[in-house]
């Protein structure tokens, strides 16, 4: 029992990351119908946008960590959102109206090229980050094992509950939330009322890069190492869940972010954690074969 | 009057130059944004954790570089006004028919260069290493040419089928003991059930969605083959893979009692080149093979399925071709010629480890097929001779290969999305005359 508190309590922590990936994926296939490969990459050069920030700071002399944590998310959120915007600048934008599949290995080529862009820049090695936050409450102690709820554990989950309040907010009441659904509905109406269709999407691979950043904060925080290549594990991952719950849907990303959390804790604690990854393939795969439109996703029907 | 007009066309001059600054300048802050924390500020190891070292003159110099570079282009389309998609379509179009139409003769050429290259540098072990490898790669590019460029499926698991085939054919032939000829079509059958296993459930779904089922197979076959240590021996991999026979006449210096060896058989001296030699003239046999079935394929009635399923999925239900069985029938074939070249991979080099099939492998040979042209035979050698041959020419700058592998997908998908010779002419023609050429060539 301790055990499988113990457990649950780990994997919300990871699905809370997962989630805030997949609504990235989510907003870009909803409103133009790709799949964004390369923002498991975006994700990747947070964690070391995060990881350098935060050398940076130490080396200023802003130990005082509220304040370098609210630091380093506002720099990682600027600079990871810039790299949102150039990559939709440069390999998608162009291929607007191109056949179908040519988004799609651009963004590949963007992957690619942006895990070895950052290899190079800061080397093949893991890089280690000693903990921040550390501490948590301990409860339900007996014979002898613990389980334990760290700070780490609810920083992410409550910075993952606001920023899903903030962004529903953002999505149901502002004016780019509006411009957004009317692009995802039909982007050349959208574009006739005097919507920037360009523009719009813009935002969205900009604010979803932006939540990737908080989630390469986390990542780096709770787990400590980082190297290039987390992006295409976590991208795949995130993916999964965007696709479980439902892609095009907010909340189903969320969702599809905290079953994939669950699921991968909970097979690693049970089973075998050699195949931890096979778990996620195989929930993607089955999903898409018997469920496509997902948990909160409207079926989608292929017209002439 | 004609002062006016002067003064109006350097004053509109002046406005284009301050227009293309202000771009530059733009281009140039965003490139700063980008590079400042990411390249400017590198970790290093030091003791007590990481450390920062920073370049600000890497900084300085991809941001002048961005600068320049937008600047110019700039400049360059108000001289030259870009052209747009479909006139630059065009264009390419029938600079692809053009080399299409050269490319029988192009193609009997590149035959007797591909059988030359032995003979010329029948001493060199390093240039016919390379040449294998080349071909290696061709014949990967053509068997995914199948799935990708004539079905239209978008496999980014090819590796897995590559993979499968060298296990089969190590696995055979280590613990039966039987011979390369009687393991390859073995390990060929294998792939393809194996295709057929995967794509069965999957190739209902859209292309896109099929992309990432395929990737996520693909890491599915890594991570089994690299857990399963009783059979696959995990990350140590399988070594001791037998070499191959010229048809049961071993390579080596001093053959077994009542066995000969191939240097024996002519009469020469042993050599080690022999094998290598030996090798590449197979990889080219099996290259043209896989090319020779796709020529001939295309012709058929399943053949012209696929592409008239890549094109329009709707209407080709509508006129009665079952799309699932035709997808498998592609994905099958596609994944038999990828075991075929990965019992050849494991037989060159007598060992094989989960470590050379990830995904970055499938990317290139994926980038293969895009950059010749999706569906264009000659592309893929194109293609195949520029990217792996090419980067074995700059080998002091092997780790921006994968980074120049990336960028030039992108390039490429955007400047012209079906990829460089993606030309072909029409099969049939209405009136009954028949076109010339069908693309192809070896």
């Amino acid at each position: 029992m301790e055990y499988f508190v113990q457990q649950l309590i780990n994997g919300l922590a990871l699905g809370a990351i997962y989630g805030l990936i997949a609504i990235g994926y989510t907003m870009v296939y909803g409103i133009i119908g790709m799949i964004n490969f390369a923002h498991g990459d975006v994700f990747m050069i947070s964690a070391f946008v995060a990881l350098i920030s935060f050398l940076v700071l130490g080396i200023v002399g802003i130990t005082w960590l509220p304040l370098a944590l609210l630091l380093v998310l506002v720099i990682s959120m600027f600079v990871t959102s810039a790299y949102g915007w150039a990559v939709e600048r440069l390999a998608y934008r162009p291929l607007r109206g191109s056949f179908r599949l040519a988004p799609l290995i651009s963004a590949i080529g963007m992957s690619v090229f942006l895990q070895n862009y950052v290899q190079i820049a800061q080397g093949a090695r893991v890089k280690p980050m000693p903990p921040l936050i550390r501490g948590g409450f301990i409860f339900m102690e007996r014979d002898g094992f613990t389980v334990s709820l760290s700070y780490m554990q609810i920083i992410i989950v409550a910075l993952t509950l606001v920023l899903m309040a903030a962004f529903s907010l953002l999505i149901a009441r502002t004016a780019l939330g509006r411009a957004q659904r009317a692009c995802e509905q039909d982007r050349t109406m959208a574009a006739l009322l005097g919507i920037n269709v360009d523009r719009t999407i813009s935002l969205t691979f900009v604010t979803g890069a932006a939540l990737a950043a908080v989630a390469g904060m986390m990542f780096l925080l709770y787990y400590g190492v980082i190297d290039f290549f987390i992006g295409f594990l976590a991208g795949i991952k995130a993916f999964t869940a965007a696709v479980l719950g439902g892609i095009g849907s907010l909340p189903g990303a969320m969702l599809g972010g905290l079953l994939i959390g669950l699921i991968e804790t909970f097979w690693s604690a049970y089973f075998t954690i050699e195949y931890k990854d096979v778990a996620a393939f195989s929930i993607l795969v089955l999903v898409l074969i018997f469920r496509p439109s997902g948990l909160l996703g409207r079926p989608e029907v292929e017209k002439v | 009057m004609a002062v006016t007009s002067q003064r109006l066309s350097a004053s509109l001059a002046g406005a284009n130059l301050f227009a293309a600054l202000k771009e530059a300048g733009v281009a140039a802050l965003i490139a700063l944004v980008l590079s400042v924390i990411v390249i400017g500020m590198r970790t290093v190891d030091q003791q007590g954790g990481l450390g920062v070292e920073f370049r600000p003159t890497v900084v300085a110099l991809a941001v002048g570089l961005v600068f320049a570079g937008r600047f110019l282009l700039v400049l360059w389309w108000e001289r030259v006004k870009p052209l747009d998609r479909s006139a630059r379509d065009q264009v390419m179009d029938r600079i692809g028919a053009e080399v299409l139409h050269y490319s029988k003769y192009a193609g009997i050429a590149l035959f007797g260069f591909a059988l030359a290259v032995p003979v010329i540098w029948s001493d060199n072990r390093y240039v016919v290493d390379i040449a294998t490898l080349v071909l290696t790669y061709i014949m990967l590019g053509w068997g995914l040419n199948i799935v990708v460029g004539l079905a239209g499926l978008l496999d980014l698991g090819y590796v897995a089928f590559y993979a499968v085939g060298a296990y089969s054919y190590a696995l055979i032939a280590l613990h039966f003991d039987l011979s390369f000829w009687a393991c390859l079509p073995l390990a060929g059958l294998i792939a393809a059930s194996f295709g057929i296993l995967l794509g069965f459930p999957v190739l209902r779904l859209r292309g896109d969605y099929l992309a990432i089922v395929t990737l996520g197979f693909g890491e599915i076959i890594r991570v089994i083959l690299l857990n399963w240590y009783s059979l696959t021996r995990g990350p140590d991999g399988l070594s001791g893979i037998p070499r191959p026979s010229f048809f049961g006449f071993a390579f080596t210096r001093s053959p077994d009692d009542g066995e000969r060896a191939f240097h024996q058989l002519f009469g020469w001296d042993y050599s080690s080149m022999h094998r290598i030699i030996f090798l590449y003239y197979l990889i080219l046999a099996l290259a043209l093979v896989t090319n020779f079935f796709t020529l001939r394929i295309r012709k058929l009635p399943v053949g012209r399925a696929w592409e008239a399923l890549r094109e329009d999925e709707i209407a080709c239900r509508s006129l009665g071709i079952n799309p699932t069985n035709t997808k498998l029938t592609a994905f099958a074939i596609g994944a038999m010629f990828a075991g075929f070249a990965g019992s050849f991979f494991a037989t060159r080099q007598g060992f094989i480890s989960p470590e050379s099939f990830t995904f970055v492998e499938s990317a290139v040979i994926l980038a293969i097929v895009v950059l010749g042209g999706m569906g264009s035979q000659v592309g893929v050698v194109l293609a195949a001779v520029l990217l792996i041959g090419g980067t074995e020419l700059f080998r002091e700058l092997a780790e921006f290969r994968m980074l120049a592998f990336g960028a030039l997908m992108v390039a490429i998908m955007v400047w012209r999305p079906r990829g460089l010779l993606a030309h072909r002419d029409p099969t049939l023609l209405l009136g009954g005359t028949t076109p010339k050429g069908d693309g192809g060539g070896s």
